[in-house]
């Protein structure tokens, strides 16, 4: 249709906006959609909030203090990292009900999901370090925590006017089973029980072994050692089971007891949909084959496992490998993949410098300078930036970051659109608080020179005095004395009235704010003070040229005034070196102009007295 | 992450440049159609061409932006040997309920004999200076004494290149380690003189720009050329269109004290990509220097980033052949677009565009659903 020509590039400004022209007449504007369309306003909310908490989080763990022993921080690191992932869940469950409503939601939900999976694993793994013994534990947990559609089973098959018929029946036991959730499983059990009387002893039996497996117990005084020895002779009693066929007449409790003897790779493989992932079948063959299992043992397993699970068709997926990293204590590898796979900065940031702070991560020396850590927290932050209002919270961020935080914030800030007074007072409070001076001249410079260029002078001004910008200060104060000339009044009075001491700022302000003090004074009748101040006036010299007629035109009522009316006059004569004739015609003329004509009267007989015996003065001066 | 907006330009030729102002929200285009259009994005992101006029009496080469703090101001060159400086002048009410705005012309500069084929402003710093760049090799550099009177420009240096010129760059640095710096490229088909970039740098002894350094190495023709932010770093890095996107990185060596001379550099070729296949046109720096865009002849535009071991590698492309692009099956996820930097969210165009061009985006699998992903296409993120 058209040709496509040279393909030209838009400078990325803000970093959001990338646009190409193509052939003629079309242009193609590539931008960061941060405002998401309408119909998606929904769910905003929703991660923005989630934005906001885990922003409230980062701050507070960057303030723990330092000095702290090791010992008692890890309690503090791993309340943090649960805060985390309580706000990732709180998010997701919000997204999970509206996305039941809109459909395309699922997505955000699954990578929230997967996130919340990781980031749970490396708590485990690498925050909590748990050692043997409670290893087993928290994987148990973490797998039951990953598996909600058990108990969503669960509550259907107890819900309904039979359980123990519920075709899901079974489903449950087994999947409690593997879960390691043994009292649930034979509460479950005895319903069928009571179904079965006849079966009744066997259904004893397997309760009974249900309930003597042993669990480890981190806070009892048993050792690792006692609890393997009490374990295996549980499995000695499941193995006796099996061999005296026990249960054989019932294949459901047959399974149990063969899951449970030493967690038969192949039993379990058949149940692969129960299990549904590679690593729920790993923590379950460790629950019931090697309950010690010592954290640098993991990955051997969970290779094998991971081999197992999926069949030879199956690929790994990016998520099997980041938790297969995990499982390999390879921090390092986990933040690349997750980085990789997935398509945000958020988590992978946050997750590190957490785990920066547990001092887990080597400090690679970037070509810079930098760590990983901070390269990927300047990642977040410039991101949140593009951001119409969560830039805010990028703020935080590049404070944390001691190499590049300052000039990446320095940079960034100054590009925020300054759409209205508030924004842009919001941008050079942030500014200020770092003593980012050229970022506050610059800001309020582009304020005062949008101001002047809309014609409004008071709100130019007050941007130049916060810019400390004398030249412009000086610039606008002459188009405020020139208003006042062609007017006769001022504009933005209360501006004026209440420079202080930023009138000192430039002369021509200084004159500005002290003239307009002379006409208060005026106003007031407070003539003694008013004549003071326009001799002042006067006198230094700060008056511009071109009001000096303007001054001397003031000057001419406060002759009255005895001691005033001499320094002025001489001040005529003497401050210009134009002759005094020459003055007082001009002054005649300028005076014809003003309203201040019915002045010259009462002026007269003073000048005239000064200058009597002058006659040519007193020819000029005779109306 | 990216979604494409398509507008329709109503140049009546070919576009020669597009510029965004500093802060994003305004654009201006120019054409062989001799005028400039100016665009304002709406509060609801839509961009509307708030003035259209005539610039030039030949094809507009390139429209530039002088920084806010001058006020709106905008440069244009052209094949007619001039360039222009144009304010834009707060309008009548009623202009302003349409939503549109006038600019005036503040000064002609008809210095050049021949076709104008760039115009930059200089670092604010610098104070309100705009510098050209002919085909007959001049740079001349200009200033506004007084920035509240565009109608008075004084040349201030006139620099001979000797190579048809066709862009300039200046270096933002505002260090007072660094001085006054620019780089001009040459499309100049002359193979005696080697290299095709050159850079200038500013001798406070002398008051005058003196060539510091030839990039010799860079022979082909130059179509652009940017230097990029340079964040408070003793060296300098630059990048060059030419047959393909070069990244240089310019280490100022450490002067005697006698030496009176410019800067000597040591001369490092950081990145060298040949992925366009074909002539690179632009290239240009996000704010931060950590995103490089190139585009090429084979109409696509490149995103180029360093991971934190300072590997370049190209983190996406945006193909356009200028049709709207409609949401992919996986919608652009807020998450993605917010927190996303430009590197993140340029992996998420691919995927929000229309994703029958790029390739699919891999799912994430969640565990509870066994979904089958299907591999990446795209380049990953590079961290």
């Amino acid at each position: 249709i058209f040709k496509i020509n040279k393909v030209c590039l838009l400078k990325t400004s803000s970093g959001t906006h990338l646009g190409f022209a193509w052939g003629p007449g079309d242009i193609l504007v590539y931008e960061t959609l941060y405002k998401v369309r309408k119909d998606e306003d929904i769910y905003s909310p929703i991660l923005r909030k989630l934005f906001n908490e885990s922003h409230h989080i980062f701050v507070g763990l960057q303030t723990i203090r330092e000095d702290l022993p090791s010992k008692n921080k890890k309690p503090q690191f791993v309340s943090i990292s649960k805060n985390y992932r309580s706000v990732i869940r709180a998010c997701m469950e919000e997204l999970q009900q509206v996305a039941e409503v809109a459909m395309q939601y699922g997505n955000q939900v699954s990578i929230l999901l997967a996130i919340e999976l990781i980031w749970n694993l490396c708590e485990v793994l690498f925050i909590d370090a748990a050692p043997a013994g409670s290893l087993l534990l928290h994987l148990l947990d973490w797998v039951r925590l990953h598996k909600a559609d058990v108990d969503e089973k669960a509550r259907e098959v107890l819900q309904s006017e039979s359980p123990a018929e519920h075709r899901d029946y079974w489903d449950v036991v087994v999947s409690y089973v593997l879960q390691g959730r043994l009292e649930e499983a034979r509460q479950m059990l005895v319903k069928q029980a009571t179904l079965q009387p006849a079966a009744r002893k066997m259904y004893k039996q397997m309760d009974t072994l249900l309930s003597k497996m042993p669990f480890y117990n981190p806070g009892g005084t048993q050792t690792l050692t006692e609890f393997d020895v009490k374990w295996r002779h549980w499995h000695e009693e499941v193995d006796r089971c099996l061999q005296d066929n026990s249960f054989a007449s019932n294949k459901h409790l047959e399974l149990i007891c063969k899951v449970s003897d030493l967690g038969d790779e192949d039993t379990l493989l058949e149940h692969k949909d129960l299990l549904s992932t590679w690593y729920h079948f790993l923590v379950t063959r460790l629950l019931f084959c090697h309950p010690t299992v010592k954290p640098t043992e993991l990955h051997y397993y969970a290779q094998s496992c991971l081999t197992m699970f999926l069949d030879s068709r199956s690929v790994p997926e990016p998520l099997d490998s980041i938790l297969l990293a995990a499982f390999e204590f390879d921090i390092h590898q986990v933040i690349k993949d997750c980085s990789i796979a997935l398509n945000n900065w958020w988590f992978v940031a946050h997750l590190t410098d957490l785990l920066d702070h547990c001092k887990l991560l080597q400090s690679h020396n970037l070509h810079f300078g930098s760590n990983l850590r901070e390269f990927l927290l300047l990642e977040y932050a410039s991101g949140l930036f593009t951001h119409h209002s969560l830039w805010q919270l990028a703020v935080d961020y590049f404070d944390h970051c001691p190499e590049f935080g300052r000039v990446y914030l320095e940079l960034q800030i100054e590009r925020v659109p300054l759409d209205t007074e508030r924004k842009a007072l919001k941008v050079l409070r942030i500014c200020e608080q770092r003593q980012m001076s050229e970022q506050v001249r610059s800001i309020c410079k582009i304020m005062a020179m949008r101001a002047l260029r809309n014609n409004r002078l008071g709100s130019a001004l007050s941007w130049s005095i916060r810019a400390k910008d004398a030249a412009f200060a000086t610039l606008i104060s002459e188009r405020f004395l020139q208003d006042y000339c062609a007017r006769g009044t001022f504009s933005d009075l209360d501006l004026i009235d209440n420079l202080g001491p930023a009138m000192l700022l430039s002369d021509r302000l200084t004159f500005l704010g002290k003239y307009r003090e002379f006409h208060k004074l005026y106003g007031e009748k407070r003539f003694r003070e008013a004549s003071k101040l326009l001799l002042s006036l006067m006198t230094a010299k700060i008056a511009p040229r071109s009001f000096w007629m303007t001054l001397l035109t003031d000057a001419l009522p406060l002759l009255e005034q005895k001691e005033v009316s001499h320094h002025i006059v001489r001040y005529a004569v003497y401050g210009q070196s134009t002759p005094p004739q020459k003055i007082f015609s001009l002054l005649l003329s300028n005076i014809k102009k003003t309203s201040k004509y019915s002045y010259l009267r009462s002026c007269n007989q003073r000048i005239f007295g000064f200058f009597s015996g002058k006659n040519n003065i007193k020819d000029v001066l005779i109306i | 992450m990216f979604v494409a907006r398509s507008i329709a330009a109503d140049h009546k030729d070919l576009i020669h440049d597009v510029s965004y102002d500093f802060h994003g929200r305004r654009m201006a285009t120019c054409s062989s159609d001799q005028s400039v259009k100016v665009w304002d994005k709406s509060e609801n992101g839509e961009w509307h061409c708030t003035a259209s006029w005539k610039t030039h009496s030949g094809s507009v080469w390139r429209v530039t932006w002088a920084h806010p703090e001058f006020g709106q101001v905008l440069a244009s060159c052209s094949f007619d040997r001039t360039a222009a400086v144009w304010e834009e002048i707060v309008g009548e009410s009623n202009d302003k309920q349409r939503g549109l705005s006038h600019w005036i012309k503040r000064t002609t500069l008809v210095d050049s004999r021949t076709s104008v084929t760039d115009v930059k402003f200089a670092p604010k710093h610098m104070g309100l200076m705009l510098t050209t760049c002919s085909a007959d090799g001049v740079v001349r550099i200009y200033e506004a004494p007084d920035v509240m009177n565009l109608s008075q420009w004084s040349l201030q240096h006139e620099i001979s290149c000797k190579l048809s010129c066709s862009c300039i760059s200046w270096n933002p640095s505002s260090s007072r380690a660094h001085p006054a710096m620019f780089a001009v490229g040459s499309d100049d088909s002359n193979v005696t003189y080697g290299g095709k970039v050159q850079i200038y740098e500013y001798n406070e002894n002398t008051r005058k720009y003196a060539k510091a350094e030839t990039l010799m190495t860079v022979t082909d023709a130059v179509h652009d050329i940017a230097f990029a932010p340079n964040l408070g770093r003793s060296f300098h890095v630059l990048a060059i269109a030419t047959k393909d996107v070069r990244i240089f990185k310019l280490v100022p060596m450490r002067k005697e004290s006698t030496s009176t001379g410019p800067t000597k550099f040591e001369v490092q070729i950081v990145a060298q990509f040949d992925n366009h296949n074909s002539q690179v046109w632009r290239v240009s720096w996000n704010i931060t220097s950590t995103l490089l865009a190139s585009s090429g002849d084979d109409g696509c535009v490149r995103l180029w980033k360093a991971n934190y071991m300072d590997n370049w590698k190209c983190t996406g492309i945006l193909k356009g052949d200028g049709s709207p692009l409609t949401g992919s099956s996986g919608q652009p996820t807020a998450m993605s677009t917010v927190v996303g930097s430009s590197v993140q969210t340029s992996q998420n165009a691919l995927n929000g565009m229309s994703a029958g061009r790029i390739g699919k985006r891999a799912p994430f699998a969640p565990p509870l659903r066994q979904l089958t992903s299907p591999k990446i296409n795209q380049h990953p993120a590079y961290y």
